[in-house]
């Protein structure tokens, strides 16, 4: 599966923007001026990048409350999904949504979820579209060791596999179900259990970019080939806690310090490109400095963006009002 | 005009949507039925009362979708087709089951246009069967209409006679939003005209089915009939109403109920649903907060009681509001001056 440089240097940025994002966010978070939950994505670019640079405009992808990074990873607006994280007027919902509710349709993002293995029947559903279109798109829901627990999940997985639905299912373990570990929560294990229904997985490493790729890859050329879902399991971690603010008391003193030294996926993509010459390391700073200043201008406009009124709370309840 | 059924109504509207709009999709337990069933006949069910029969022959499998015993999925299919172009028709069987699938119905399809800043919408319907009598007991006789016509984003359709069951289903299937479209199991297989071809009739519109002077009884659903069975029973005696059918209960015709109880002071409003936060209780308020100056009497709500639908016949038949009910209710109102 070789890669142009140009894949390679988007996808790079990608996983630099959404990691300079989240780490802004847990900067900016406790200064008081972000209202509400927040939930990072951190530690786990390589997974929803990996995925999201096999996709085709025609695609959907649903996520979860851990959104930011799906989001920006299917190409919403930077800038939109600051200002909707800081309710602004003119965030990408108006507002309305805030962190666990960005949504994109005009990307095919057909939305983060605030509840836990919600997304999945949904893009079930968004698949049964694609496969009446009959142009070959796929649709992707990212479900976390959490939501794999969900009974929504199982309904999902059997409905895709009866209704042959061109269907990626996207399996995030991070280690932990909001504050207790997945290895405590999740019965038999995600590959088997997903196997059961007759899914095929393709199993990848969550802090590796090109192992996602192309576990997704193959995962998608199976659906898009006219088989039914496929599923794709990546094992990662999240760098802060289950929400902005979670002390984080279940967490062995240095294991994020470990993750982040040795396999972090920003560390480990850097390492791999310039190791193989693609790029410098000049050029990948450069591209850092780029995405600093995004995010650097995308705070500055949010903190002091336009605050919705009541006409913004009373529109689009229905078609009417 | 042809004389049908509610249930042959119905199936017309389906037919006809379907035939007019490619992005129309029927989804449910057995709405065609028999798919891996040692018969080898598809179509043996049509809806487990009949209502899609006939749809898969015509549109075939990829339009007439049956699924497995998943409520949740099959509101979340028909959620995600919708945001991604289709007008999904998904079919819960009983309106029960909303209980196993209503994250999906009220913090998905209620919310996403909302939440997601006016560029979602989820045109689906989402039909299910209601009520009692048919002695099919706590789990499979409820009408919850109230619980779903409280949230915000949500349409809610509650029709009572063949021709507004067609114009009804077709004008929630065009319709933007999402719409919960309830049908009494009981009024299946009542007959009444109903309009040929296009017939379309707009939701927040209540329907003044009798004219009178003396007291308005507002009605839905099954209860309908059984008021109007009250009120001509009555206006022999030379007390006349005004009966109006709600038809939806979400949004809520408050002009037509209002300008009624304007003319006659005396409200009663019939409901199949238990009491408390029922959408009797909704009319009452209404009449408290908006009509208080009309009313020359204490507001009579007729409810069914505040305990599970149960079995037997007769205790089924307690459990429901009666036309004698409803008459002793007209009656009460019209004593006091």
């Amino acid at each position: 599966m070789q890669q142009s440089p140009d894949q390679i240097r988007q996808a790079y940025r990608q996983m630099r923007l959404i990691r300079e994002f989240e780490e802004r966010l847990h900067v900016e978070n406790p200064k008081g001026e972000i209202a509400g939950f927040t939930h990072l994505y951190s530690g786990q670019e390589a997974i929803a990048v990996g995925v999201c640079e096999n996709l085709r405009e025609t695609d959907y992808i649903i996520s979860t409350h851990r959104g930011h990074g799906h989001c920006l990873a299917r190409g919403c607006d930077p800038k939109g999904m600051m200002h909707e994280i800081y309710g602004r007027a003119d965030g990408l919902c108006k507002g309305r949504g805030g962190s666990m509710h960005i949504a994109d349709l005009t990307k095919g993002m057909l939305g983060a979820n605030g509840i836990v293995g919600a997304g999945q029947p949904i893009a079930v559903g968004a698949a049964l579209a694609c496969k009446a279109r009959g142009d070959g798109s796929v649709s992707v829901s990212f479900t976390g060791d959490g939501a794999s627990n969900q009974g929504t999940v199982f309904e999902a997985m059997n409905m895709a596999v009866v209704l042959k639905l061109p269907k990626l299912f996207v399996l995030e373990n991070n280690g932990y179900s909001e504050h207790t570990g997945a290895s405590y929560g999740i019965g038999s294990d995600l590959k088997t259990r997903t196997e059961a229904f007759g899914i095929p997985v393709w199993e990848a490493d969550g802090f590796d970019y090109f192992s996602v790729y192309e576990a997704a890859a193959k995962a998608l050329e199976y659906i898009r080939a006219g088989n039914g879902p496929a599923a794709v399991l990546a094992v990662a971690t999240r760098y802060f806690g289950h929400f902005e603010g979670d002390p984080q008391n279940y967490r062995a003193k240095d294991e994020v310090k470990n993750f982040r030294e040795t396999v972090d996926a920003l560390k480990q993509i850097r390492e791999k490109v310039t190791g193989a010459g693609i790029f410098t390391v000049e050029e990948l700073d450069a591209i850092d400095a780029e995405v600093l200043a995004l995010i650097d201008a995308s705070v500055e406009s949010a903190r002091t963006g336009p605050v919705p009124g009541a006409d913004i709370l009373l529109s689009d309840v229905y078609i009417d009002y | 005009m042809a004389e049908l059924t509610m249930r042959d109504a119905l199936n017309q509207a389906l037919h006809q949507e379907m035939e007019r709009d490619p992005r129309v999709i029927v989804i449910g337990e057995d709405v065609s039925g028999g798919a891996g069933g040692t018969s080898g006949k598809r179509d043996a069910a049509g809806g487990i009362f009949g209502v899609t029969k006939g749809l898969l022959p015509r549109f075939g499998e990829a339009r007439v979708i049956d699924t497995p015993i998943s409520e949740s999925a099959i509101v979340g299919l028909a959620n995600g087709a919708a945001l991604a172009g289709m007008r999904p028709v998904a079919e819960l069987m009983f309106a029960d089951f909303v209980g196993v699938s209503l994250d999906q119905i009220f913090n998905q399809m209620a919310k996403f246009r909302y939440m997601f800043g006016g560029k979602a919408q989820t045109p689906v319907v989402l039909r299910m069967a209601m009520g009692a009598g048919m002695n099919a007991a706590a789990q499979h006789s409820q009408t919850i209409y109230p619980m779903l016509s409280a949230i915000p984003g949500l349409k809610v359709a509650v029709p009572s006679t063949p021709a507004d069951a067609k114009g009804m289903l077709a004008a929630a299937i065009r319709d933007d939003d999402p719409v919960i479209f309830f049908e009494h199991k009981a009024l299946y297989s009542r007959k009444g005209d109903v309009p040929e071809g296009e017939y379309l009739v707009p939701f927040g519109e209540a329907a003044l089915l009798r004219q009178g002077r003396d007291v308005t009884v507002v009605a839905i659903g099954r209860m309908v009939h059984f008021a109007a069975k009250a009120v001509d029973k009555l206006a022999a005696e030379g007390i006349t109403c005004d009966l109006i059918d709600m038809r939806t209960t979400s949004p809520i015709d408050e002009e037509a109920i209002l300008e009624s109880l304007s003319q006659t002071g005396r409200l009663v409003v019939v409901d199949e649903s238990n009491p408390i936060c029922s959408i009797a209780s909704e009319i009452a308020s209404m009449a408290a907060t908006k009509g208080f100056h009309d009313l020359r009497a204490p507001v009579q709500k007729i409810t069914a009681p505040h305990t599970p639908v149960p079995f037997a016949r007769e205790l089924e038949r307690i459990y429901v509001p009666s036309p004698n009910d409803i008459e002793a209710a007209i009656r009460a109102v019209m004593k006091e001056v």
